[in-house]
């Protein structure tokens, strides 16, 4: 029959025909452009080390990827841009003074051994930057709380003495001011006085919330946390403020769904405003929640690692649960635990629990009706 | 507008390339020479052929008569001579007997002055018989026998009728011409069916980048029509049958269940013009309007076709295709169904044919595995979860598949559209379907 014959040209397929302009791997690159000013005011503080660790992860990153690739008899797709992502995030992670040997070792193990021992792209357990940074935090916990004062240096004098090593000028991001003022209960004794008085006593005199610890060692104001004017910390976490214009491009292209920022954020919020008051002896509803949210690296965490699309549940239900359950271990850790900073622990523990998540936050059908038993 | 009504859950807004024939008046195609009409153009069994070979027909003569409950008659669309009666692939990629029909005699029902039926002095049930009797069916796409539609069993109620002109794929403005062309035969058909629904309140739902047949329609009916206008947010798949019923009404139709049971009937606009031709006119389901776009076509247009007539002749009225065509669609670029040869009919469910160059179709080389990110979860109107049931079929577990909903996708495309993976999500819940009731798993 004359229809039988297929014309050559034409191409069979299944609908729809029509299909939105993108792609995996745009999403990829976008997020990388809307990391780079953050990554860029990084450079710019903490001078020419810092650009030679986030470069060195994203490289040891590209050929983890296309060495396991090429083992695992793939094709070779690091221009998909998940591998630089990657590498770029674990550079973003690290202390601005770290010794090269930690990026490039967090990065084989965030490329080898979190995401292709467990099925390369789409199939890995945990954010490889996160658990790379965890990993590295514990193997080489003080180098990797080891902080530079920004902006401490000429860029071009630093970049020359960063070659010979130990240099920095040693600092402390605002958490672990706090956190160890609070800890110790010896910040008086340092800094003003000389007495020792009780913890108790100390705060409820002088301290009514985390912002006066942080001024008795500079003048510092929400401002100056907000753009990362004056705070030490990991190369990509401190200004947030540029953080917030990427994720807001992010947003408005839809690849960064508001659920996780908002209920992650929002937790902490609400944890910090109930709880926060109790360590300066004041009652509930009186903690200091802007503090919380400009410190630590909660902007970086919640906007880019957080929504990882891979490893967060699919479900919007199960994002909000996500989220939630990030800034309740969050605010656990900057509490209640020996760390000062809670952000990456949340994450990987959250990414482990959506596999569960996802299990259990199934929608229903438009119209679904229990079937009755019989 | 951002407070219209809509049907809520997920959903997307392709681009909608209507510019293309939204302006074109709806034109009268040349009529075939031969005409070939397939027994088999509606939801159900097909009609029986009740010609021979050799025999004159008249336009609009039955040639195939309805075989069960849920079937419809088939009419000529032209005079002449059956010529053959054979096996042909129509344009959903099966195949049906098919009546083949030589251009031969006289048109004795196009362009002639007919006595108009007063309707009003029938019953119901004649009137029921008349739309049967003349094999009008949907005309949306999904083609399920009109008379069977709006025949009510006794145990249940109906209270609205909706008039289903959201026209919600992109590139097909049929509807949309119909509406501004033919809106006092379409607000007519309303009437008709008002009368024999019994029923309160009948909305009309256009979805609002039809601004102009929106204020047309409008217009017509204060003081004349009991009909409401609704106007709905622009997004896909609101003219599905289920998810108009949402945003018009705010009802949810339980799964497998039909509109009936929330006490609605919906049928597209080119439905309502059709029994109105039927019933008034005197004139059996033998024409259809077509939109046929896309950037292969030369000069898009909007025109009314004989059922039967090859898509190869009507692109040729079109100016023919341009270099590069890569697919042809018979249908709307979401649900369509591409071609392998331009030899395939015109039927009743044919609202669009579109042909593709390289500018729509660049997109789907991309291609990497599911990155989980949800997307196709929230663009699913029917609540399922596109990349779960995909995963199912996978590794074969077909009962789960089911668990999770697989029967009630409608393949609407929402999640393939979507997808950043470039997955194709449909073409494997069609295969899972396919397989699971061959397996009779169900």
């Amino acid at each position: 029959m004359e229809n039988n014959v297929i014309e050559k040209k034409m191409i069979i397929s299944s609908s729809p025909h029509l299909l939105k302009r993108e792609t995996t791997r745009n999403i990829m690159w976008l997020v990388i452009l809307c990391l780079l000013p953050a990554t860029f005011f990084g450079f710019f503080a903490f001078g020419f080390k810092s650009i030679l660790i986030v470069i060195s992860s994203i490289i040891t990153s590209l050929f983890t990827e296309a060495i396991i690739l090429k083992i695992r008899k793939k094709r070779i797709s690091i221009d998909d841009g998940s591998a630089f992502l990657t590498g770029l995030l674990v550079g973003l992670n690290m202390p601005p003074t770290v010794p090269l040997y930690i990026p490039i070792i967090s990065s084989v193990f965030a490329i080898g051994l979190v995401k292709h021992a467990f099925g390369g792209l789409g199939e890995n357990w945990a954010n490889p930057a996160i658990a790379a940074r965890v990993f590295a935090l514990f193997a080489w916990t003080k180098k990797m709380t080891f902080w530079a004062e920004p902006f401490s240096g000429n860029f071009i004098a630093d970049s020359i003495s960063s070659a010979s090593g130990t240099d920095a000028v040693s600092a402390a991001t605002p958490l672990k001011i706090v956190k160890s003022a609070i800890m110790e209960g010896t910040a008086s004794q340092n800094i003003l006085t000389g007495k020792i008085i009780t913890i108790t006593d100390y705060f409820k005199s002088i301290f009514t919330g985390p912002m006066d610890i942080l001024n008795t060692k500079a003048d510092v104001s929400y401002f100056d946390l907000f753009f990362g004017l004056n705070k030490a910390g990991c190369i990509g976490e401190i200004s947030v403020f540029l953080l917030l214009v990427g994720a807001l491009l992010l947003m408005s292209k839809k690849i960064v769904t508001l659920d996780i920022p908002v209920a992650y954020i929002g937790t902490v919020i609400f944890l910090a405003w109930i709880f926060g008051g109790l360590q300066f002896g004041k009652w509930f509803f009186q903690g200091d929640f802007l503090f919380h949210i400009l410190t630590g690296g909660l902007a970086l965490g919640a906007f880019f690692m957080a929504t990882d699309m891979v490893t967060t549940p699919i479900t919007i239900k199960g994002r909000i649960i996500f989220g939630i359950g990030c800034g309740i271990i969050t605010m656990l850790v900057r509490f209640l635990g020996g760390l000062p900073e809670g952000v990456s622990l949340s994450i990987l523990f959250m990414n482990m629990l959506t596999p569960a998540i996802d299990r259990f936050m199934k929608i229903k059908p438009m119209g679904f009706i229990k079937k009755q038993e019989v | 507008m951002l407070f219209s009504k809509n049907f809520g859950r997920g959903g997307i807004h392709p681009e909608e390339y209507k510019y293309l024939t939204s302006s074109k008046k709806i034109e009268n195609a040349d009529v075939p020479n031969v005409a070939y009409i397939p027994v088999s153009q509606h939801i159900g069994a097909p009609a029986e052929v009740v010609v021979e070979i050799g025999q004159k027909v008249e336009e609009g003569q039955l040639i195939a008569k309805a075989k069960g409950f849920i079937s419809a008659n088939v009419h000529s669309s032209i005079p002449g001579k059956v010529i053959a009666i054979e096996d042909k692939y129509i344009s959903i990629g099966k195949k049906s007997t098919v009546v083949v029909i030589e251009l031969d005699g006289e048109f004795k029902k196009s362009g002639k002055i007919v006595q108009l039926l007063d309707w009003r002095s029938k019953t119901r049930d004649d009137l029921l018989k008349i739309i049967k009797n003349y094999g009008v069916v949907g005309l949306g796409g999904a083609t399920f026998p009109t008379h069977v539609k709006l025949t009510i069993p006794k145990e249940k109620k109906v209270d609205t009728f909706v008039i289903n002109g959201a026209e919600c794929e992109p590139f097909i403005t049929g509807d949309h011409r119909l509406m501004i062309d033919k809106s006092l035969d379409l607000l007519e058909g309303a009437s008709i069916i008002k009368e024999i629904l019994d029923v309160e309140n009948i909305y009309l739902a256009i979805e609002e980048n039809k601004k102009d047949a929106i204020k047309r329609l409008k217009a017509l009916c204060i003081n004349r029509y009991p009909i409401k206008i609704t106007p709905l947010r622009t997004r896909y798949p609101q003219g599905d049958e289920k998810q108009i019923i949402k945003a018009v009404t705010g009802r949810i139709v339980p799964v497998e269940k039909i509109p009936l049971e929330v006490g609605v009937v919906v049928c597209n606009v080119g439905t309502v013009v059709a029994i109105k031709d039927a019933i008034v006119n005197d004139r059996p389901l033998i024409e259809r309007i077509v939109t046929i776009s896309g950037s292969g076509i030369v000069e898009p247009k909007n025109l009314k076709i004989k059922i039967g007539t090859l898509i190869k002749d009507v692109i040729e009225e079109c100016g023919g295709l341009k270099e590069g065509v890569k697919k042809v669609i018979v249908g709307g670029p979401m649900m369509g169904f591409t071609q392998m040869g331009l030899d395939v009919p015109v039927t009743k469910g044919c609202s669009a044919i579109l042909a593709f160059t390289e500018e729509e179709i660049s997109e789907f080389k991309a291609n990497s595995i599911c990155i989980n990110c949800g997307k196709c979860i929230s663009a699913c109107a029917f609540g399922l979860m596109p990349t779960v049931i995909n995963r199912f079929i996978k590794y074969k577990k077909y009962k789960e598949a089911l668990d999770s909903g697989l029967m009630y996708c409608k393949e609407c495309g929402c999640c393939s559209w979507g997808c950043p993976a470039r997955i194709p999500l449909v073409q494997n819940f069609k295969m899972g379907k396919d397989l699971i009731q061959k397996l009779k798993i169900l």
